[in-house]
């Protein structure tokens, strides 16, 4: 038993995990739907990841946990969504590189929304509440009540269509399994995004800082620095992340309502349940196997796609209560 | 944190300045309860009679929400869930076996055992873990729940929900008392039929549950809870199972959810997910908890009038308001009476901040700070 | 010679609870000087409210001549203090060296300051690259203490360093120690009164919560009824 834990270890231990889902639904679902499924699946995870990691560092470090983290998935939406309205004629039209422009630049407005907004939720809603988790979370519960009546107030209810680049409609052909663009392009994205953080945050002092902060913020001040300079930078740079996922979550629904972020935020709970609270290596872990789970299952038995997300989590929970990759071994 | 050293404890607030809100409070809380106990003869109108049910109701509710999250410092978003559980319970029976007591009595109890049981599970799984996970897990449980509900329609009769016959016993056509001439005795203008014994059903099971919950407060386990909650480690080194109480309690709170949406399920007749599982109930609660006062049983009491007082006019002058400012960008549909969410919230933002013991629970100069 | 480090009537409170009651210490310069206490005396306390992790409600707490009483942790320890605290505090997931780095004036390590921590420290070499958490207890124990001595610190505050150790690595530390502490101020807050014994030049001993003796450690160590009456401690026996 101890060696083939060892050897486990050796092959990338909990890293497994996802390729074993992905190997034993091989067996049930026929090889060309599962490639489909499994791409899906990828890219989906990308941009849950997208919406999580920020979620789980700015828990990790500032021990804040901010309920109304989706309010910026769903302004990334809109704001993107209403980015590629206005720029109809580029994101339509022949040039492949205007198409891209346009998406880049709505994803660009939504992620510096992020960011403000991102600011501004630090300094004014949460900063108050900082030691008191019981008032963050109500606190948090109510800014998103308020974000979702906003949007309700600026767009009105009624699902809004997303255009996409003409250059990624449709799908590239791989033997006979067809591919989405648009889900490697969101695949691609999420990979850059996650290369970037683990450089950042592996490479740079003030990585070093964020990641001997989540483990011990304390100790980090007592070895003389001001820790809390950094909280606003990370709180802002896991809102626009935040916002980039919902960006890019507008362009694969290609239809979007203002409950959108609540609906993801169960997700992306489970995410960072159960990747564990504070790496990025956790979330991107989670992320990647609930968005396999979920396309695998609704394909499989579509009723329990939601469910079966949440005895995932169970079952981990069981197994690993602080996640599969915490950033503080429990 | 073993460096506890001599416990003295720093004095608290001025003790007259409590003693009169707190006679204040119970003068509020007692007016309140005496209008809903006439209240089949206070308010006749079928309207208020809905109110008045539903104040009774989600009182225990919100009650015992308080259990949770004032005396014991739980945040849980499954509440709902329990309460839906009762009441679907109670609906799946009462459509299935057929208007009678057995029925309610049958499914009731089948819901408050399923409650039961998931409490335990959720509780024992997530309570070993961080405040914020267990935060986060009920409310993926919750989320589950209302997904099933909407799916297994065949059941549950998915979004639209279920339509059903109760007791007869509980129809106008009852008569409770009847004079000579076989006619239905009035008491003040109001008759003594099947609607009133109806209420009388709802609002005796809930003050029994409020008072239970009472009890449960003032008893040694009400004591321990608050020591949970104002010190876990200390708590945890004297030498209190945490775990175990914080297991007990969810699932007591579990419990009566469970009984409260009985009694939901009971008074409309129908259940479906907006009345019985929605986040927006729960939010509600979240809002009635905070402005009564966390942490202060009978600040529920406050908490739900105003809110439902609020609810009721705030959307009339919303509409007023909207009408008004029809000529500006932006500011009408803010105003929309349909956005009366939106400023629930900032009113919840701004009180959780401000007033975070709530009306009771300032002027009582107690409850969480 | 003068006091590095001086407290005066400090009173801390954590939460509702009143631990320090009027502490008040003078920690003279150079050499190690111990504060001995049972559990739960207010040692780990007054560590805490001298970095200003914990607020003191009442009293001076001087450094050199800086008020440092309501000063933010992160200013006392750039003003020269360190912290060493009982639970090590070492990062687990970062490096041997990223740990230490951390520690390290903008990041980059004096050459020779580095060199007596290997040489004091040799096991942190080899474990240079490995993650923290890979380390055995006595071994964090070090990484931590080179933490504090890898720049220079006029004073450095440690709380029970010996807890949960074996003997042997007990008695490595001791000469660490003396090595350590013949260039800057060491405050060594102990249970185990045969360690503190064989370092300490000086002593003040706490008990709920107050200052009951100071003396010197040559006079404590002489006493045994001394020792009984101030102390039940755990003498245990290496």
């Amino acid at each position: 038993m101890d060696r083939l834990s060892a050897t486990l270890d050796r092959l990338g231990g909990v890293y497994l995990l996802p390729v074993a889902i992905g190997l034993l639904t091989l067996v049930v679902i026929p090889t060309s739907t599962w490639f489909t499924l499994t791409v899906a699946g990828l890219a989906m995870g990308m941009m849950i990841f997208l919406m999580a990691s920020g979620l789980s560092l700015i828990f990790g470090l500032m021990d804040v946990l901010n309920f109304g983290h989706s309010a910026f998935v769903s302004f990334g939406a809109f704001i993107a969504a209403a980015v590629l309205a206005a720029l109809a004629g580029w994101v339509g039209g022949d040039s492949p590189a205007l198409n891209i422009v346009a998406l880049l630049a709505a994803i660009a407005a939504a992620t510096a929304f992020g960011a403000a907004a991102g600011w501004f939720f630090e300094r004014v809603i949460v900063r108050p509440v900082y030691r008191d988790h019981l008032r963050q979370i109500l606190v948090t519960i109510g800014a998103l009540i308020v974000a979702e009546q906003l949007i309700l107030s600026i767009w009105g209810g009624v699902p809004i269509a997303v255009p996409r680049p003409r250059v990624l409609e449709g799908s590239i052909l791989f033997g006979n399994v067809a591919v989405e663009s648009y889900r490697i392009f969101a695949f691609a994205l999420g990979v850059a995004v996650y290369v970037a953080m683990h450089l950042v945050l592996n490479r740079t002092r003030i990585g070093l800082l964020i990641r001997a902060g989540v483990e011990n913020r304390e100790m980090v001040e007592a070895l003389g620095f001001r820790i809390e300079r950094l909280f606003i930078a990370v709180f802002m740079a896991g809102s626009a992340l935040a916002a980039m996922g919902g960006a890019m979550w507008a362009g694969y629904q290609g239809l979007i309502t203002p409950a959108l972020g609540s609906e993801m935020i169960v997700l992306v709970f489970i995410v960072v349940i159960i990747g564990g609270l504070g790496s990025i290596e956790g979330s991107l872990l989670g992320a990647i196997m609930v968005g396999l789970v979920a396309n695998y299952v609704a394909f499989l038995m579509p009723k329990m796609a939601l469910a079966s997300n949440m005895l995932l989590m169970m079952a981990i929970l069981l197994w690993r209560p602080y996640g599969l990759r915490p950033a503080v071994r429990g | 944190m073993t460096d506890v050293a001599a416990d003295t404890p720093v004095q608290s607030a001025p003790a007259s300045a409590a003693r009169t809100g707190r006679m204040i409070v119970y003068a509020i809380v007692g007016l309140i309860g005496l209008a809903l106990l006439f209240a089949p003869f206070l308010f006749p109108d079928v309207r208020s009679q809905e109110v008045a049910a539903r104040i009774c109701i989600f009182i225990v509710l919100v009650a015992s929400y308080d259990l949770l999250i004032g005396y014991t410092g739980i945040v849980s978003f499954a509440h709902t869930m329990f309460f839906g559980l009762g009441a679907y319970g109670t609906a799946i029976a009462l459509k299935a076996m057929g208007p009678g007591f057995d029925a309610i009595l049958l499914g009731g109890a089948a819901g408050i055992a399923v409650a039961f049981v998931l409490a335990v599970l959720i509780g024992l799984l997530s309570l070993r873990v961080k405040a914020i996970f267990f935060a986060m897990v009920t409310l993926a449980a919750a989320s589950v729940m209302l997904v099933l509900a909407s799916q297994l329609s065949d059941i549950t009769g998915g979004e639209d929900g279920i339509l059903y016959e109760i007791p007869r016993f509980f129809s106008p056509a009852t008569r409770l008392l009847t004079d000579a001439d076989g006619k239905v005795v009035r008491l003040f203008g109001v008759a003594l039929n099947g609607k009133v014994a109806l209420y009388y059903f709802v609002f005796v099971v809930s003050a029994l549950l409020f008072a239970l919950m009472l009890r449960i407060v003032a008893s040694p386990l009400g004591t321990v809870l608050e020591a949970i909650r104002e010190n876990e480690m200390r708590a945890e080194a004297i030498g209190y199972r945490v775990v175990a109480y914080r297991t007990a309690i969810f699932c007591i709170a579990a419990v009566i959810a469970a009984i409260a949406g009985i009694l939901r399920a009971v008074w409309l007749k129908y259940t479906g997910p907006e009345v019985a599982l929605s986040f927006a109930i729960m939010i509600d609660i979240l809002l009635m908890v905070v402005i009564g006062g966390m942490g202060t049983m009978i600040g529920s009491v406050i908490g739900v009038v105003v809110m439902s007082l609020a609810q009721f006019y705030l959307k009339d002058v919303m509409q007023f308001a909207a009408e008004a400012t029809s000529g500006l960008p932006l500011v009408p549909d803010l105003l929309n009476a349909d956005r009366w969410l939106l400023w629930l919230g900032l009113l919840f933002i701004l009180l959780v901040y401000f007033f975070p013991a709530g009306i009771a629970g300032t002027l009582m100069g107690k409850g969480r700070r | 010679m003068g006091a590095i480090l001086r407290l005066d009537d400090v009173h801390t409170d954590i939460g509702r609870y009143h631990v320090l009651h009027g502490v008040s210490l003078d920690v003279p310069e150079g050499g190690v000087h111990v504060l001995l206490g049972r559990n739960g005396a207010g040692k780990t306390t007054t560590l805490r409210t001298i970095m200003g992790l914990w607020r003191a409600r009442r009293g001076a707490i001087v450094f050199r001549h800086h008020d440092i009483s309501a000063l933010h942790t992160a200013d006392v320890a750039r003003l020269g203090i360190a912290y060493v605290p009982e639970n090590m505090g070492i990062f687990g997931g970062l490096t041997v060296e990223e740990n230490l780095r951390l520690a390290a004036h903008g990041g980059s390590f004096d050459k020779d300051r580095l060199e007596r921590v290997l040489a004091l420290f040799p096991a942190l070499e080899k474990f240079w690259d490995r993650p923290a958490y890979a380390l055995s207890g006595g071994q964090k124990q070090m990484l931590a203490i080179a933490r504090a001595i890898i720049e220079n610190r006029d004073l450095i505050l440690i709380d029970e360093p010996t807890k949960g150790l074996a003997p042997s690595i007990i008695r490595a530390m001791i000469d660490a120690f003396r090595e350590i502490a013949s260039d800057t101020t060491i405050l060594l807050v102990e249970q185990n009164f045969l360690f503190a014994r064989a370092l300490g030049s000086s002593v003040a001993v706490i008990d709920d919560g107050r200052i009951v003796h100071t003396g010197s450690m040559a006079e404590l160590a002489a006493d045994e009824a001394l020792q009984t009456r101030l102390l039940s401690l755990s003498l245990e026996a290496h």
